[in-house]
């Protein structure tokens, strides 16, 4: 009884040291990457707006996941609903003039072909992304192997 | 019929027939003040039920946020602008009321287990009314197909043609949707998700 009084008086003082210790080193400044820079001076955030192309961007590489030729703002994909598949099905797309989705979206991991579209490419925008008309940040020279 | 009205003018008076006017206009502009005032979207969010869900996915519609400022509130698509369809529908809202003191819907749980029903009773109302909150704004006839998208164009005009009204395809467009079958992974049991169009 006695000894485990004593060890609880022990455990009290050891964590009361650790708190002053804590708030000791809190009070030691961070160094942030920006340096002396205050936030409000930091370059604006700029509006860019989502292209509209309004027909198919040719690929750039092969394999590459084609590019969304149009404006996704508000598209919901959630557990409900997945807002591109309502013109980009197999089933829809005829009828909507959309690209269908590629056949490699009915494989599963296992590589098994199934009716329904595989639930690992239900977030389109994971790979397929929209435009935005900002201009590259640095400059590179990359050709298009299509051309 | 009217010489009876004047012979009973003239048996109140013409002091009563006065006041019993002033009272008609103030009783009748009482009533419509308070109708108006339940058809703000202030009155709709003050139920915690439609602030919690409808109301916050709302708010990152293009009914809510845009660049030119103008906004369709909650009653401009969900209460009828022509007095009689609006008194029916306020009538029904008192449905709605024993709801709120049941509490059928008091948690974003229950919320959405009552979603499939509640968008599908809102959407059999707008089909059965062809749309009219919609085209209290968008006029088919008004629509400008020049200055329409390819793909609006093509599909606008089919669907007209078809007899389609605007909710049959501008579905889910202020508010989130309900499931929707469309055939991505396992199927959904039955009676859990909408069919897609």
């Amino acid at each position: 009884m006695r000894s485990a009084n004593r060890k609880s008086v022990k455990a009290l003082i050891a964590s009361a040291a650790l708190a002053f210790a804590g708030a000791a080193l809190a009070q030691d400044k961070v160094a942030p990457i920006r340096g002396a820079t205050p936030i409000p001076d930091l370059n604006p955030a700029d509006t860019y707006r989502m292209e509209k192309h309004d027909r198919p961007i040719p690929r750039s590489h092969p394999w590459q996941p084609p590019i969304i030729p149009h404006n996704v703002k508000g598209y919901q994909i959630t557990k409900n609903v997945n807002t591109c598949m309502v013109c980009h099905s197999r089933k829809a797309a005829p009828n909507t003039g959309a690209t269908p989705v590629g056949k490699s979206h009915y494989v599963d991991r296992e590589g098994k072909e199934h009716p329904n579209i595989s639930t690992r490419r239900y977030f389109c925008l994971q790979c397929h992304v929209p435009q935005f008309d900002a201009d590259p940040l640095v400059g590179n020279t990359f050709r298009s192997a299509g051309k | 019929m009217i010489r009876k009205v004047i012979t009973w003018l003239k048996r109140i008076g013409p002091w009563t027939a006065l006041g019993l006017f002033a009272a008609g206009i103030v009783f009748w502009g009482g009533f419509n003040w308070t109708l108006e005032m339940t058809n703000t979207e202030r009155f709709c969010i003050s139920c915690h039920e439609m602030e919690e869900n409808v109301f916050k996915e709302y708010r990152h519609t293009i009914h809510y946020t845009n660049r030119s400022g103008v906004r369709a509130t909650c009653p401009d698509c969900h209460v009828p602008k022509e007095w009689g369809p609006k008194i029916v529908r306020k009538i029904q809202a008192s449905n709605e009321v024993l709801h709120k003191v049941l509490g059928s819907i008091d948690t974003p749980e229950k919320f959405q287990d009552k979603r499939i029903k509640l968008a599908e009773s809102e959407w059999a109302r707008m089909r059965a009314n062809d749309s009219q909150e919609c085209r209290n704004c968008h006029h088919y006839e008004y629509m400008d197909f020049g200055e329409q998208g390819r793909r609006a164009v093509r599909t606008h005009s089919v669907a007209f043609s078809k007899g389609a009204t605007c909710i049959d395809c501008h579905r889910g467009i202020a508010h989130q949707l309900p499931p929707i079958d469309q055939e991505i992974g396992a199927p959904r049991p039955a009676g859990t998700a909408v069919k897609a169009n």
